[in-house]
């Protein structure tokens, strides 16, 4: 029973073509088909977050996305965030604060912390706190994390 | 069994095209808008084939329309991108406040209201602020548009009253009259991420004096389905939302509730929540229609 379908999208800058079943979520696309596995499967029902990819800019949890409604759409995942030189400095100031221990939760708290950052450009600790209420973590506690996004905060602002 | 398919069609009638031919073929296709209830139940035991027809690129779908006397809000669009329209927000803030209840930063990138609604959970926390707004549901089906009270849309527990030939294409408000505003509050065990152990609703107008002259008032998860309750509404109209007139829209909406008991609370502890929620947001919208 298998209907697969030719999709076209863009991953990270990149134009990919890939084949999947119409029932595939955006997860399974990234991970098995396209071998981008720094996107985590936490739940597959979007109460963790640890799937959390922009789709056009927007964020949203890849398990709740089906991998044929990427069509013609902009993806940017884990991997697409780094910079040609090294660390994207949300990456950084996550190591610097011991903000993760296992590490299944951080590729998704950081492509949500850059998309707050996108948008709150100067948040404070309760904007960050429910922007990122959506990101699970059950090992490092959400104290470290905050305080990684509020230094990356900071620098991006002097950077900009 | 066969297995699943994906269309995405473009216009009004090819979806309703699409929507017949399975009909007539005795085959199932669902309507996906955010897919945030439906990837859920699909990986959680409805996990049958059937085509998913898609309507987020259906133009009519993605409008937001500002007219002279209503507000048209298309059946497409994300609760994040209805939450950027400021203009939208000093009309309706309380059923935008509970679009924006709806889960996290990552589902509200997906989710819509008439998604919430469709799908027809009793704690789907939008039903209840746009009863109280007064909002209808603009249907698209084989015969052309036919609209209907959202307080009639929800049959029961996750049934509605579309035809298989049948989608919802958007919901249409009123514009709020002078001095009058809405609110919607619902109480959950944690402070975020959680489903409503109830919801209340309410849209008032005030006359220049303050006397509230119009009233709807909705309540949800304490019952099937969201309830419009009239007695409630009743209950303050004429009043300056005094106290006394509070607690009798209060006792309305508990008598009106017949919630179940479950792990989130129990019947008895449900009912008297939805009759403070209703007070408190009857006193949130009248503090709004009054500014
Ligand atoms: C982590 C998480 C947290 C959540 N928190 C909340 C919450 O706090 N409060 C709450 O109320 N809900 C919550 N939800 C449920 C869900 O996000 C909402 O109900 C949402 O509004 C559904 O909208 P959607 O566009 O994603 O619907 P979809 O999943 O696309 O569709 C839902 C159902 O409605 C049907 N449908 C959708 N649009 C139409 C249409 N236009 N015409 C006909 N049928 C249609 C679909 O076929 C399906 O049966 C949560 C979900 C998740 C995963
Ligand atoms: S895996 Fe998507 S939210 Fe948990
Ligand atoms: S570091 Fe283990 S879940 Fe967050």
């Amino acid at each position: 029973m298998s209907n697969k379908v030719q999709i076209q999208s863009s991953v990270n800058g990149e134009i990919v073509d890939f084949l999947c079943d119409p029932q595939e979520t955006l997860l399974d696309v990234l991970r098995n088909r396209l071998s981008l596995t720094g996107t985590k499967e936490g739940c597959a029902t979007g109460d963790c977050g640890a799937c959390s990819v922009l789709l056009d800019g927007r964020l949203t949890c890849s398990c709740l996305v089906l991998g044929v409604e990427a069509v013609d759409k902009e993806i940017t995942t884990i991997e697409g965030i780094s910079e040609k030189d090294g660390l994207h400095p949300i990456q950084r100031k996550f190591l610097e604060r011991a903000a993760l221990q296992c590490g299944i939760c951080t590729p998704g708290l950081i492509v949500a912390t850059k998309a707050l950052l996108e948008k709150h450009k100067d948040p404070d600790e309760e904007t960050i706190r429910y922007w990122l209420a959506g990101n699970l973590c059950r090992c490092t506690g959400y104290d470290k994390i905050v305080r990684a996004v509020q230094d990356a905060a900071k620098e991006l602002s002097y950077e900009a | 069994m066969g297995g699943y398919t994906y269309v995405a069609p473009a216009t009004v009638a090819d979806a309703l095209t699409i929507l017949s031919e399975h009909k007539n073929n005795g085959t199932r296709a669902q309507v996906l808008a955010g897919g945030t209830d439906l990837l859920v139940q699909m990986r959680s035991g409805d996990n049958a084939g059937r085509a998913i027809v898609d309507i987020k690129n259906i133009k009519e779908s993605n409008n937001l329309v500002f007219g002279e006397t209503e507000t048209f809000i298309g059946a497409a669009i994300s609760s994040a991108v209805l939450n950027e329209s400021e203009k939208l927000k000093e009309l309706f803030p309380g059923l935008l406040e509970a679009a924006d209840l709806i889960g996290s930063t990552q589902i509200q990138g997906r989710a819509t209201i008439a998604g919430n609604l469709c799908n027809a959970s009793p704690a789907g926390d939008t039903i209840p602020a746009l009863i109280a707004n007064s909002g209808v549901c603009v249907i698209s089906g084989p015969s052309g548009e036919r609209q209907m009270a959202v307080e009639e849309f929800v049959t029961g527990v996750g049934t509605n009253a579309l035809s298989s030939e049948e989608f919802v294409l958007g919901l249409r408000l009123p514009n709020p009259a002078l001095r009058t505003s809405d609110a919607y509050l619902r109480f959950i065990p944690r402070t975020e991420m959680d489903i409503a152990v109830a919801g209340a609703g309410v849209s008032l107008s005030l006359s220049e004096d303050g006397t509230c002259i119009a009233a709807r008032v909705a309540i949800g998860a304490v019952a099937p389905t969201a309830l419009l309750v009239e007695d409630a509404a009743e209950a303050i109209v004429g009043s300056k939302l005094d106290e006394g007139a509070l607690s009798k829209a209060s006792e309305a909406c508990s008598g009106a509730a017949s919630p179940i008991s479950d792990k989130r609370g129990t019947a008895e502890y449900r009912r008297k929540v939805v009759g403070v929620l209703c007070k408190r947001a009857a006193v949130i919208a009248r503090d709004r229609a009054l500014s």
